[in-house]
């Protein structure tokens, strides 16, 4: 099954399997991006919003007099004016309801309470400060089990059939099979852990400029938005407009990772103000803001047990989880999947019994509960099998590699059923590993950690062999909001063989306007520099639910390819046509037709692009364009393993990263320089959330962790350095066998540097560190170890 | 306040208010290559040149800029050519969503002015005030090597 990319392709053409250098740079190396900011329009006025300094609390009264009286401001909104509208409220995208403005009572610090519209930025900051708040504060809850204790104060009030802060109740898998296969096991062992809260903190912040016509009622809406479709629908619903009349725009964007999947208050509040006043407002926020409101992640307090038996099978696994949404519940996922794919937790491993169980609990911290960097939850649930197979390995006393090996899929159990629902695609998780483990000189490093503990220092090996589950997702199962989860791609072939594709995704850095010209390229021999990608304008494009969760190769990609694929058909017509044969008698190699077993006979791409204006068959409807609405058959399931090798020092806690190797399988790859950069992002971020990424609250609910000093970024300076390998198994129902990548290894990569460092203390009897592994964290283990 | 700047080698003035942060002022006039991603000195999307040395455009008021040159991303480029700095941002995939590029770019730009032949400690340590979220920075460490190399070489 594994196989490595040769490009079909000339260099030329640049197809699928070229390293093209990426259209989209010249642009962004100009300084001539066109990010949300960069928006000037005439008379445009900007807004800024007041946020709760409190976590829970009444409001008694907000007095915005004196801001009103500010020279340069024009408008102060509160929730009671955007009451009288009815857009006090919002849908979120999991189907709850979140406020715009706060009305009754605010319920996070940071919370919107009011707005201020201004002529300039300076000034409409000014003018916040300028509004008075009374606040009665309330006891706060910063814990969802804290939440669910009997008498805990009920956050969401407002709700009429809310009677506590419970938000969900949610199971998978077979509960009577997995207790049968702990009843048999020969050991159980367990973990509990908690997956810190963490923000995706992309370099640009959320914003968005609201242009409302007065005249035409035409709404433009220029936003942050991974998702633009689904947004204008979305917007439509608030608002009551109508659809067509909205126009969502979102330009290049700096960076999403899931952060700007949700819509958030503010970009209604804009638009709400735009409407009102009959100008464009501008509402960008500041990193604290953007930290302390928007879509957080992760905060999932996990349980995980696996049973064993005496030869180091696996017999089943049970998990029960914990899920803090902050006060809103507005995960960005499908409907049916109340936490998200995290039953995908049974990991890379064959074993006939899963039980898991979620429950997700209101708190008084903001909302979100994005799928940052990742497919939704899968990050939490990689984590969380990875870190249990490293710990069964230590109590059945096997090499961690060997235990994995015993247990994997193997390559002839594909399509894999598992016993949480999944048909993973395809894989081969040996080979993955094999080839990781030879790169690292597995071997070798065992025998150094032995040598180098005998002289006390403490060296650890660490493996993860995930897979994700990407690419949602097949209409029967994947919604969000009642939309099915497909992408779509219109393909235009202009007479002189030069094209243009668009899509209903937004890339907002993987490359899109390169590497989907090279699935073009591919399969209809144009070259790569003729095409030209759009995204990201609902008003020129077709419809799509964004570019989230690895979802764009997979189904946009897929759509892509199928258009094209369909159009090769209409060209071998036009062909034929053209060279008086049998459409059955023509040769297709990239870029033209021939007629078989006279290759000197042939047309090109581009002459059958003419024709198709200038002289079609007869019966041939004109044109050379269509589109197509891709919906999968199933997602695809990314796989590799990581090994990452670290040094602890004992006296400080402080752990290094001396080698990270990485060997990825996602599939045929479209442009490999490109993946390989995906792939290091993804490796930097896991590190960032095993190092130190988290957001934390005291128990007033302040939310520590709100700008770049005390929520830690990896700098160039701390980040690992990483060898990358590959293997190729591509996906059996993906029309180019792609799979996905972009979030591989922020899913896979926080257990491997995780079990690095507890491996290095494993023989101390250190199980579990709760991340981020700070060397205070680290030094205490190792302290309390010591003390038995 | 009165100000006299050089703005990417064409000298301007200009009256602002002295609260007025530089990165505010450079994006006022149409420059908007020069970003903004932290409030607190941290992310050095706004690096601009203040007569050849980076600084953090976000954390200077426009009127300390009073007689000095600044030079913004739109003003790498050499007579109509790319900078090599550019050149080698995209030939070694130094960049994703291009948000912290601009800033990067001058970082590394004066470092190899100071330093034609950095080593990749030097390059890491020079950046580490420029946070990135996309790359993981090894390929921008690359993009430095390779700006470095060809300078020398021509
Ligand atoms: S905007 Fe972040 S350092 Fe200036
Ligand atoms: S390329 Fe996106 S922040 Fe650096």
């Amino acid at each position: 099954m594994t196989t490595t990319s040769h490009p079909k392709t000339p260099p030329e053409i640049g197809g699928i399997g070229h390293s093209i250098r990426r259209h989209e740079d010249a642009r962004f190396i100009q300084g001539a991006g066109n990010y949300v900011d960069d928006i000037e329009l005439k008379g445009m006025l900007h807004m800024a919003i007041l946020r709760s300094p409190v976590a829970h609390a009444k409001i008694l009264s907000i007095d915005t007099s004196e801001a009103e009286a500010m020279d340069g401001v024009v408008a102060v909104v509160t929730g009671e004016l955007m009451a009288q509208h009815n857009l006090a409220w919002m849908p979120t995208l999991s189907g709850d309801t979140q406020a715009v403005l706060a009305t009754d009572k605010v319920r996070f610090q940071g919370q919107e309470v009011a707005a201020v519209i201004a002529t300039d930025s300076y000034i409409a900051r000014d003018a916040v400060s300028m509004i008075f708040v009374d606040y009665e504060e309330l006891p706060v809850i910063t814990d969802p089990r804290q939440a669910m204790a009997e008498g805990a104060v009920v956050i969401r009030d407002d709700k009429e059939d809310q009677t506590d802060n419970l938000v969900y109740d949610w199971e998978s898998g077979d509960k009577d099979l997995t207790d049968r296969a702990f009843a048999e096991a020969d050991k159980v062992v367990s973990i509990e852990t908690h997956y810190p809260r963490s923000h995706p903190s992309p370099l640009e912040t959320c914003g968005a400029v609201a242009d409302v016509d007065p005249i035409t009622g035409q709404v433009t809406v220029y936003m942050t938005s991974q998702a633009p479709h689904a947004h204008r629908t979305v917007f439509a619903l608030v608002t009551g407009l109508p659809e067509q009349n909205i126009r969502i725009i979102s330009p290049d964007i700096g960076g999403g990772f899931g952060n700007k999947v949700p819509v958030y208050p503010g970009y209604v509040i804009a638009t709400a103000a735009s409407l009102l006043i009959g100008k464009p407002v501008k509402w960008v926020e500041s990193r604290t803001e953007n930290l302390i409101s928007t879509g957080f992640a992760r905060d999932y307090h996990m349980k995980g047990e696996l049973a064993l038996n005496s030869e180091g099978r696996i017999l089943g696994l049970r998990s029960e989880i914990w899920s803090d949404q902050g006060a809103f519940f507005s995960d960005a996922q499908p409907t049916k999947f109340k936490a998200g794919l995290f039953h995908i937790v049974t990991g890379s491993y064959d074993y006939p019994a899963a039980h898991v169980i979620a429950h997700g609990a209101y708190t008084n911290k903001a909302p979100g509960g994005v799928a940052y960097r990742c497919s939704f939850r899968v990050t939490e649930a990689s984590y969380l099998i990875e870190r249990l197979v490293q710990n069964a390995a230590y109590e059945i006393g096997m090499d961690p590699a060997e235990f994995r090996s015993l247990n994997f899929i193997k390559p002839e159990q594909f399509p894999y059923h598992s016993p949480t629902g999944f048909v993973y695609d395809s894989g081969d998780y040996e080979a993955a590993m094999r080839k990781a483990l030879g790169i690292a000189k597995y071997e070798e490093l065992r025998e150094e950690q032995k040598a180098a503990r005998e002289e006390g220092r403490l060296i650890g090996l660490g493996l993860a062999s995930f897979t994700e589950v990407v690419g949602a997702g097949g209409s029967d199962e994947y919604d969000i909001l009642g939309l099915k989860m497909f992408d779509s791609a219109e393909l235009r072939i202009h007479p002189t063989g030069k094209a243009i594709l668009k899509l209903g995704v937004r890339s907002q850095g993987q490359g899109h306007e390169t590497t989907f010209a090279q699935i073009v390229a591919e399969e209809l021999g144009i070259p790569v520099g003729d095409i030209k990608v759009v995204e990201g304008d609902t008003d020129n494009t077709p419809y799509g639910l964004g570019t989230y969760a690895s979802r764009s190769t997979p189904v946009a990609g897929a759509a892509t390819a199928v258009i094209s694929r369909m159009l090769r058909e209409k060209a071998r017509k036009i062909a034929a046509h053209l060279m008086e044969a049998s459409p059955d008698d023509l040769e297709w190699e990239p870029g033209k037709f021939s007629v078989a077993g006279s290759p000197d006979k042939f047309v090109t791409i581009q002459d059958v692009a003419f024709a198709a204006y200038t002289n079609m068959p007869p019966d041939t409807e004109y044109g050379l364009e269509g589109v197509h609405y891709y919906d999968p058959p199933n997602m695809t399931y990314p796989f590799g393993t990581y090994v990452v090798v670290v040094e602890v020092d004992p006296e400080t806690g402080v752990w290094n990263v001396d080698r990270m190797v990485a060997v990825d399988d996602c599939g045929v790859r479209i442009n490999p320089m490109i993946v390989e950069g995906q792939i290091q992002g993804g490796l930097t971020e896991g590190f960032a959330a095993a190092a130190m990424q988290w957001i934390t609250f005291d128990e007033d609910g302040n939310c520590i962790g709100s700008n770049f000093m005390d929520y830690l970024v990896p700098t160039a300076w701390e980040t690992p350095r990483f060898e990358l390998d590959e293997t190729v198994t591509p996906s059996p129902h993906h029309p180019i066998g792609a799979k996905g990548v972009g979030e591989s290894a922020t899913v896979g990569s926080p257990a491997a540097y995780v079990n690095a460092v507890i491996d290095a203390l494993a023989h101390l009897g250190v199980r579990n560190i709760d991340m981020p592994l700070l060397p205070d964290r680290v030094w205490s283990a190792i302290q309390d170890a010591k003390k038995g | 306040m009165q100000i006299n700047i050089t703005f990417n080698g064409t000298a301007q003035t200009s009256d602002v208010e002295p609260r007025q942060l530089l990165v505010d002022y450079i994006r006022g006039t149409g420059a908007t290559g020069t970003h903004i991603g932290c409030d607190t000195t941290s992310c050095g999307a706004c690096t601009v040149l203040v007569d050849g040395t980076p600084m953090k455009s976000c954390t200077m008021f426009a009127v300390q800029a009073n007689g000095k040159s600044i030079t913004t991303v739109e003003g790498l480029k050499q007579n109509g050519d790319l900078h090599q700095i550019q050149a080698s941002f995209k030939e070694k995939h130094g960049l994703q969503c291009g948000f912290c590029t601009p800033g990067m770019m001058l970082t590394s730009a004066a470092l190899l002015e100071e330093n034609p032949d950095p080593s990749e400690d030097e390059i890491r340590w020079a950046i580490s005030g420029n946070i990135c979220r996309c790359t993981g920075y090894i390929n921008i460490v690359k993009a430095v090597q390779h700006a470095g190399e060809q300078l020398r070489n021509s």
